[in-house]
Order: C-alpha cells, then structure tokens, then sequence
C-alpha cells in the first residue's frame, strides 16, 4: 500500500477502523477470499515438501505421507479444500467480468463465459480423477 | 393527528471549531415520497440553516449530493426515506475524503486524478471537418458505452477500502474513465494514458474486492475495467518483452 497523502489544515481526515472489513457483506467475503490464499499457500509447501520426500526415497515419502494422515492434518486438508473450492468458485464467477470474449462481430453473454470456466474446471477434474483412480 | 415523523442522525463539523466530527439528530416529516435529500432541504430551510451539503439537479444526474446513507455510498436524491423506515437514518459525508464541513467532502484529490488520466479524446492528427466525422459500428460503441455513464458521484470511491487505506489510488471513476477512453475506437490516447494506470498506485493496486461497482448508480462496472486494464497492461508487458522492436500497441 502507499503512503498517506499531504493533510490540509482545517479539514478532517477520516481514518478506517482495523474493523472496516464488517462494514460490508461484500468486504467479508473479499476478506475470505483473501484469507484462503493463506491454506492454499501451506498446502503448496506440503506438496513441495512431498516432493522432496520423493527424491529422498520410498521410506522417507512414505513416513512423511504417514504423518499427513493425522487427526490435525486432516482437518486442515478439510479447511484447505473448502477454501479452495470457495476460491476457485468465486474467481471463474468473476470471469464473466474481466474477460470479453467476442466471436466475430458478437460478444459472448458473461454468463456463458463463467459456465464455460466451470464446464473446463469439471473436465480436467474428472481427468485427473480418472488418471489417478483407474490408471494407477 | 399528529405528522409521523423520522429522525435523521446527521454528522456535523465545522473546521477550526470540531477537533472531530459529532452527530446531531433532527426529526423531520416522513413523507413516502420523500428523498433523504429532501429531509435535508427541510432541516435546512425549517431547522438548521448552517446545514452544509452539496446537491444540484435532484435527479440523479450530476452527482452531487452522493453521502453515505446507514453506512453505504448512495446518491440522497434517489434514497428513499420510505426504504429506511422506520429509521433512524444515519446521514454522513462519504467516506474515505477529507471533510470540508458537515457532509461536504473535498473533490480536490478526485479531480487531480481525473485530470491525469486524461478523460477525453486524443487525436494523433486531427482529420479535416470536410472529412466528416468519426463513425463507429455498434459493437465499438458497446465496447465502452457502460463507462461513458459515470457521473463522478464518486461513490465508488468512498466504496473502495483500497483508496481508504491507500489514498494514492488513482481509484475506481477515474480508471474506468481512462477505459471509456482507450475503448473508444476514434481515441488513440492508450500510451499518453499507460503510464498512469500502469504505475504501482494504479490498476496493481486493486485487490478485486468489487463494491465500487455494487453502489455506481448509472450501472457502470469499474472493477471490470480495472481488471480489463490489468489484462491490457498485461498483453502489452508481454508483446514488450516478446517483440521490444514493436510489438506494443
């Protein structure tokens, strides 16, 4: 964030409570949305560490893989999934609003465009669901 | 029978004598036809003449008379006494500027940025008037039409915690201004307007959170031309690196 303006005497410069993001029903649930960043970002450096493990050995994945099976993790995977799918959800709604897609002369309603991000997100979904439950 | 009547919680602050602003609160007729703004007009007229406020057309039109109405940015000539019944109402100036006095906020660090992001059309060179004029298809003028509706209410402002907590935002109206311009297909303004948007108090420094264009009046999007002017800036980042000889529009 940048630094506060020059203040003119005479005037009265509002200040924003640490609370400001209660104000609004919209600023809670940017601030969620914010705050899933944070699990997604721990899950990340549990899959770098996984893969470290990996290069260590059969053992050493295995113990690690172990230990992510506990009561505590769990509920953390739990959390990070929920965030995760919060997150996913509301930027493809968003979508519709940054990207303008035109076919021709035609441009295609955001409604499309957002089920168009769900319908991709499904199908790679189910691929990768596929690959892992069947393939392996 | 006695008039019902509504309070109005207002915000006073008169400079060299608050330290900070107060409230005060003032019952006028409810009227279900009335405004908030009208139930300003008559604490002014019957009450409190020193009741300072901005309006003009009453109409929603040049917004003007935009406060913050129960804590949200609304235009007071177009809220309703009836849909805050049966009160109170709370009246304050909009949020995240400077207050001059009572509910009336500087528009000076608005109209700076306004002017830098320069919201008219820029013509390389001028083609002759026995030319004719510039025509646009439909599909150009749709390209920007929802932006060229901003009133410069700035509700959206006192709606963004990002120009709250980092005044130096060039801000939601003036970016979405910029977009209305650098969409408009007789413009060719984009890299006189690029540098501004592209510096680190300009579109980076949205974090997306959308209010601004929950509580535009006209309809208009600002987040959405936030972000188209992130992917703008984007594309013509990446051509700069893949094509330095040219490949910037």
């Amino acid at each position: 964030m940048s630094e506060a303006r020059p203040q003119r005497p005479g005037l009265y410069y509002p200040k924003m409570p640490l609370t400001w993001w209660l104000a609004r029903p919209g600023y809670v649930r940017f601030m969620i949305r914010e705050l899933t960043s944070v699990f997604i970002a721990i899950f990340l450096v549990e899959l770098l560490v996984l893969v470290h493990k990996v290069g260590q050995g059969p053992q050493a994945y295995a113990d690690t893989a172990a230990r992510l099976q506990s009561p505590g993790w769990m509920v953390f995977h739990v959390v990070a999934l929920a965030f995760a799918l919060y997150h996913t959800i509301t930027w493809f709604k968003l979508t519709g609003v940054v990207q303008v897609v035109r076919l021709g002369d035609h441009k295609v309603p955001p409604a499309l465009v957002v089920a168009g991000t769900f319908v991709a997100w499904g199908v790679v979904s189910l691929f990768i669901l596929y690959w892992l439950l069947v393939r392996s | 029978m006695t008039e019902e009547t509504i309070t109005l919680e207002v915000t006073r602050y008169r400079p060299g004598h608050d330290r900070e602003p107060r409230t005060e609160s003032f019952s006028v007729p409810y009227r279900k036809d009335w405004v908030v703004l009208d139930a300003l007009n008559h604490i002014k007229d019957r009450v409190d003449g020193s009741l300072t406020y901005r309006w003009s057309c009453r109409m929603g039109v040049c917004g003007s008379c935009g406060m913050m109405v129960n804590g949200v940015p609304k235009l007071t000539c177009s809220a309703f006494l009836r849909d805050y019944h049966p009160g109170p109402i709370r009246v304050e100036p909009l949020a995240n500027f400077p207050v001059i006095r009572d509910l009336v906020v500087s528009l000076d660090d608005f109209m700076e940025k306004l002017r830098r992001v320069k919201p008219w059309l820029i013509r390389t060179v001028e083609k002759p008037v026995s030319e004719g004029e510039y025509r646009q298809t439909p599909a150009q003028l749709d390209d920007y039409k929802q932006f060229s509706m901003c009133i410069n209410c700035m509700l959206c402002y006192a709606a963004c915690p990002v120009y709250g907590l980092a005044p130096a935002f060039v801000g939601p109206a003036a970016i979405a201004l910029a977009y209305r311009y650098n969409m408009d297909s007789r413009d060719e303004g984009y890299r006189l307007r690029e540098p501004i948007l592209s510096e680190s108090v300009g579109v980076w420094e949205c974090t997306f959170v959308g209010e601004c264009s929950v509580v535009c009046p006209k309809g208009v999007d600002p987040a959405a031309a936030i972000q188209r002017s992130k992917v703008a800036g984007a594309k013509d980042w990446a051509m700069s690196m893949l094509m330095p000889w040219g490949g910037r529009r």
